[in-house]
């Protein structure tokens, strides 16, 4: 077989971007600001010039031109309508039969499956039972992540009282929102930095994504959560301590079934120290964890852990949603996890086969209520959490995602659209011209941490005083009120079948 | 009487309470006369009582209280629990013909033990088995629901006024140290007869003013411990978690009303430790248990009477005391027309317990 040469690509630009020549003083800044290089200034036309095939929608020089002179638009192609035969796939066979590759993406499955969270409503008190004022009276939201005995033993004689049962250790999560795992790698080092203050402040936890954890950040430490995977980056004893949890990532809702995947352009020096591999090369996680190749090895690297951490920690397991995810996460409590996070199929990605990210998988939300059920049939659900994420755009996702039986949520996506991120897309190509998916210095300099650190703040407060709100409607004062209280969601324009993997019951009844 | 059109009164129920700490049994016509005073705090959509020491002859006997819709229930239900227990005597519940009580259905009373070899067979503790099968009755045998299955106790209920059922069931005539009252308002369950109060299981009984907005999960909470709630009713959750708490789990008094309605975190945060520790163990072990939305309730036992209000007293509870007598209600008038110079009257405190229980030693 001959080795094809390059092909003149026939896939069109995916955008059109425009320079209003009257408003533009040609300042130029535009075409440092792109990361991927769609813009340069001409000096034959004095004009900036737009390469639109090289145009990823990032947003970056339309936020940054000072005199709003660019537009980004859809590039609308004109192909004869087909309602089988999208333009997408179109583009993506001419792509696949110029290279002959797997499609790479990223971020989250962008395809239009139903989102159920917009399909659920929640309750509030009218008349019989009355709502609660946040402004006026505690609204609280603190939750305990970890193990939790079926019951408590006190000692009978003591006074005040004293707790005769061992506690296992427990995160204590002051706002029920995690950020989820985004490896140092995937993301710039002022993202981890960024997400690490913002935890400290708000009182929840960062989770290192399965890349290591810089240095720098072990003074954080009560704030992480640090993952080991399958590729086992950066995973050394003092790294295991260098956190207030641990998580073993069997996988991730945006590529259930293979391992993490790190282009060898985003493993820069600092990169390549933390996850002890050679700089430059590309860091592929194995599929599997090759020392689990059952439930029982699951539970042997839990002990592992808990060992080398001598029980202080609670031990979590990451897993993607997939269709037998209620047996799975039954098993994953009984070989020792303290909680587990799902991952629903519209989660996050640095890198995935679009095969695999828009194909395979559940959404969380059916994932969530399967395995919140069956651990209660089993009467196990005390003996772990469930953080769940996956596409947890906004408080009401929140709220919803507790009411189905989460005890916590986490955002990935989210947490990046709040230090800037424009869901463009294009986090494998390691040009993330905000900073945020990127190695390259110049770029990683865009993104202050303090500056992103605050922005997550306000995102997670808001969030907080809009939970609180509804709590307050619900006529409820805690979080475990709401944990878990399907009877106070309805379902719209749901079949029967989904409500009742829901566990909810149609609006109107 | 006036009567005014229902959903434009935004008021809940009525609740009253008698203890006498020395075991001493007084007849029903205070607790009648207490709950009838507050009268429009309820619709005639029913009314209750709870009656502790009225069966000395059989006080060993679990008293199964059933209400039954026809013979052949009646035969399904004798059928099933001859099986499961030994019936030592068991008789029609007295009556009378009173105006404003309507179609009720029979009632009968069933004195039984758990019979040899039964709790072997099963592997659990009596009381165990008790619950087993009283859910199991009110759950799968159509047409019977054991209302109420405590030893020396009896719940006694139905639809119309709290004053017209006492009638109905002549409570004059019963003789206890701990009586209990409940006129209802319901507005989000049907009004029939095995949804009025008390809700009892064993010999806990739970009148209960007000809405469990927590109801969703404190019942996917005790489905967890066994637990099957048939009533659509939020009370039937309150006797059922001081079950598993008191009972089951063996938590003080005062520790399961810390789970029931817990200290908010910014006074457990101050607290000194071990009791921090002990605070933040209950809330957080004992979460789906937390009762939230309005309530006052009165749980009786055997032991005594206990008062509790939600963590924010959305609902009334006065309780006062005179001699051996302790009083909780859910106006002082309520208390003042039966009583009229206490010693002490005082409103509880949101999500403090109040607690009345016999005196050490007092032979019942």
């Amino acid at each position: 077989m001959s080795t094809p040469g390059v092909m003149a690509t026939q896939v069109p630009p995916e955008f059109t971007v425009e320079i209003n020549e009257r408003k533009c003083v040609r300042c130029k800044r535009c075409t440092t600001e792109c990361g991927f290089e769609a813009l340069t200034y001409s000096r034959e036309y004095d004009a900036i010039v737009a390469d639109d095939a090289k145009c990823v929608a990032c947003h970056r020089c339309v936020t940054m031109c000072p005199k709003h002179a660019i537009r980004v638009t859809d590039n609308s192609l004109a192909y004869k309508a087909n309602a089988n035969f999208s333009d997408i796939h179109r583009k993506n066979i001419l792509k696949q039969a110029e290279t002959g590759g797997i499609l790479l993406t990223a971020m989250g499955c962008d395809r239009d499956y139903p989102v159920l969270w917009d399909h659920i409503l929640i309750d509030a008190c009218q008349v019989t039972n009355p709502s609660i004022d946040p402004l006026r009276e505690p609204m609280e939201l603190r939750t305990y992540i970890g193990r939790k005995p079926d019951c408590l033993e006190f000692d009978p004689d003591s006074d005040p009282l004293k707790l005769k049962t061992e506690l296992a250790p427990n995160l204590k999560l002051d706002v029920p929102v995690v950020f989820g795992g985004m490896s140092y790698g995937s993301v710039s080092y002022p993202v981890h930095k960024s997400l690490m203050l913002a935890a400290e402040r708000c009182g929840t936890f960062m989770n290192t994504g399965e890349g290591g954890l810089h240095r720098d950040f072990y003074r954080h430490k009560d704030h992480v959560i640090v993952q080991c995977a399958s590729g086992r980056f950066g995973v050394h004893e003092e790294y295991l301590n260098a956190g207030a949890a641990i998580e073993i990532k069997i996988g991730q809702g945006a590529k259930p079934g293979i391992g993490g995947h790190l282009p060898g352009e985003k493993v820069s020096e600092d990169v390549s120290k933390t996850r002890m591999i050679p700089a430059g090369t590309d860091a592929l996680s194995p599929a599997p964890h090759h020392d689990i190749y059952s439930i029982e090895d699951l539970s042997q690297l839990i002990y592992a852990l808990k060992e080398a951490t001598r029980y202080r920690k609670p031990v979590g397991v990451k897993v993607a949603a997939v269709h037998n995810i209620a047996a799975i996460c039954s098993g994953i409590v009984r070989a020792g996890a303290d909680y587990i996070s799902i991952d629903g199929f519209r989660g996050g990605t640095g890198a995935a086969p679009r095969v695999i990210r828009d194909n395979v998988g559940i959404p969380i939300e059916l994932a969530l209520a399967a395995v919140d059920d069956r651990l209660r049939q089993e009467g196990i659900r005390n003996q772990t959490s469930l953080i769940c994420g996956g596409g947890i755009r906004q408080s009401s996702d929140v709220i919803k995602a507790i009411a189905l039986g989460a005890d916590a949520v986490m955002i990935g996506t989210s947490a990046l659209v709040a230090l800037g991120c424009r869901v463009c897309q294009k986090c494998n190509t390691g040009k993330c011209s905000w900073g945020i998916a990127t190695q390259n210095p110049r770029l990683t300099a865009r993104l202050d941490p303090e500056e992103g650190a605050q922005r997550l703040t306000n995102l997670l407060n808001a969030w907080s005083h809009e939970t609180q709100e509804v709590l307050g409607a619900l006529g409820v004062n805690a979080i475990e009120s709401l944990r878990g209280s399907r009877e106070r969601l309805r379902g719209v324009g749901l079949d029967e079948k989904t409500l009742e993997i829901l566990g909810i019951k149609p609006a109107g009844r | 009487m006036y009567k005014r059109d229902l959903e434009h009164i935004p008021s809940g129920c009525a609740i009253s309470g008698i203890l006498n700490r020395k075991g001493k049994r007084i007849d029903g016509r205070k607790i009648i006369k207490s709950i009838a005073l507050m009268h429009d705090r309820s619709n005639g959509l029913g009314g209750g009582f709870a009656a502790y020491g009225i069966y000395p002859k059989y006080k060993d006997y679990y008293a199964f209280h059933v209400m039954i819709d026809d013979e052949e229930s009646r035969n399904r239900f004798e059928c099933y629990v001859n099986q499961h227990f030994t019936v030592e005597h068991d008789e029609k519940i007295p009556t009378a013909k009173v105006n404003g009580i309507h179609n009720p259905p029979i009632l009968a009373r069933y004195f039984v033990k758990v019979g040899e070899g039964k709790l072997e067979d099963a592997g659990i503790a009596e009381e165990d088995y008790v619950v087993r099968q009283v859910m199991h009755v009110n759950s799968n045998i159509p047409g019977a629901f054991i209302s109420s299955s405590g030893k020396n106790m009896g719940g006694f209920k139905g639809v119309g006024y709290p004053e017209d059922i006492a009638k109905f069931f002549k409570l004059e005539d019963y003789n206890a140290y701990l009586w209990t009252s409940h006129g209802r308002f319901p507005t989000n369950t049907p009004g029939w007869w095995g949804g009025a109060h008390p809700m009892t299981l064993l010999d806990w009984s739970v009148v209960h003013n007000g809405e469990i907005s927590s109801y969703g999960i404190n019942k996917r909470y005790l489905e967890m411990f066994g637990y099957k709630m048939e009533l659509m009713t939020d009370t039937e959750v309150i006797a059922y978690l001081f079950d598993l708490l008191v009972r089951r789990h063996k938590l003080p008094i005062r520790i399961a009303t810390a789970a029931l309605a817990p200290p908010f975190w910014k006074d457990i945060d101050a607290m000194p430790e071990p009791q921090r520790k002990a605070y933040t163990a209950i809330r957080s072990v004992y979460g789906g248990a937390l009762m939230n939305g309005p309530f006052s309730i009165l749980v009786g036992f055997t032991g005594g009477m206990i008062g509790l209000n939600d963590r924010i007293k959305l609902r009334p509870m006065i309780a006062a005391e005179k001699g051996d007598f302790m009083y909780m209600a859910s106006e002082e008038a309520g208390i003042r027309v039966i009583e009229p110079e206490p010693e002490k009257v005082w409103a509880p405190k949101a999500g403090v317990p109040t607690i009345g229980l016999l005196d050490e030693g007092v032979e019942l």
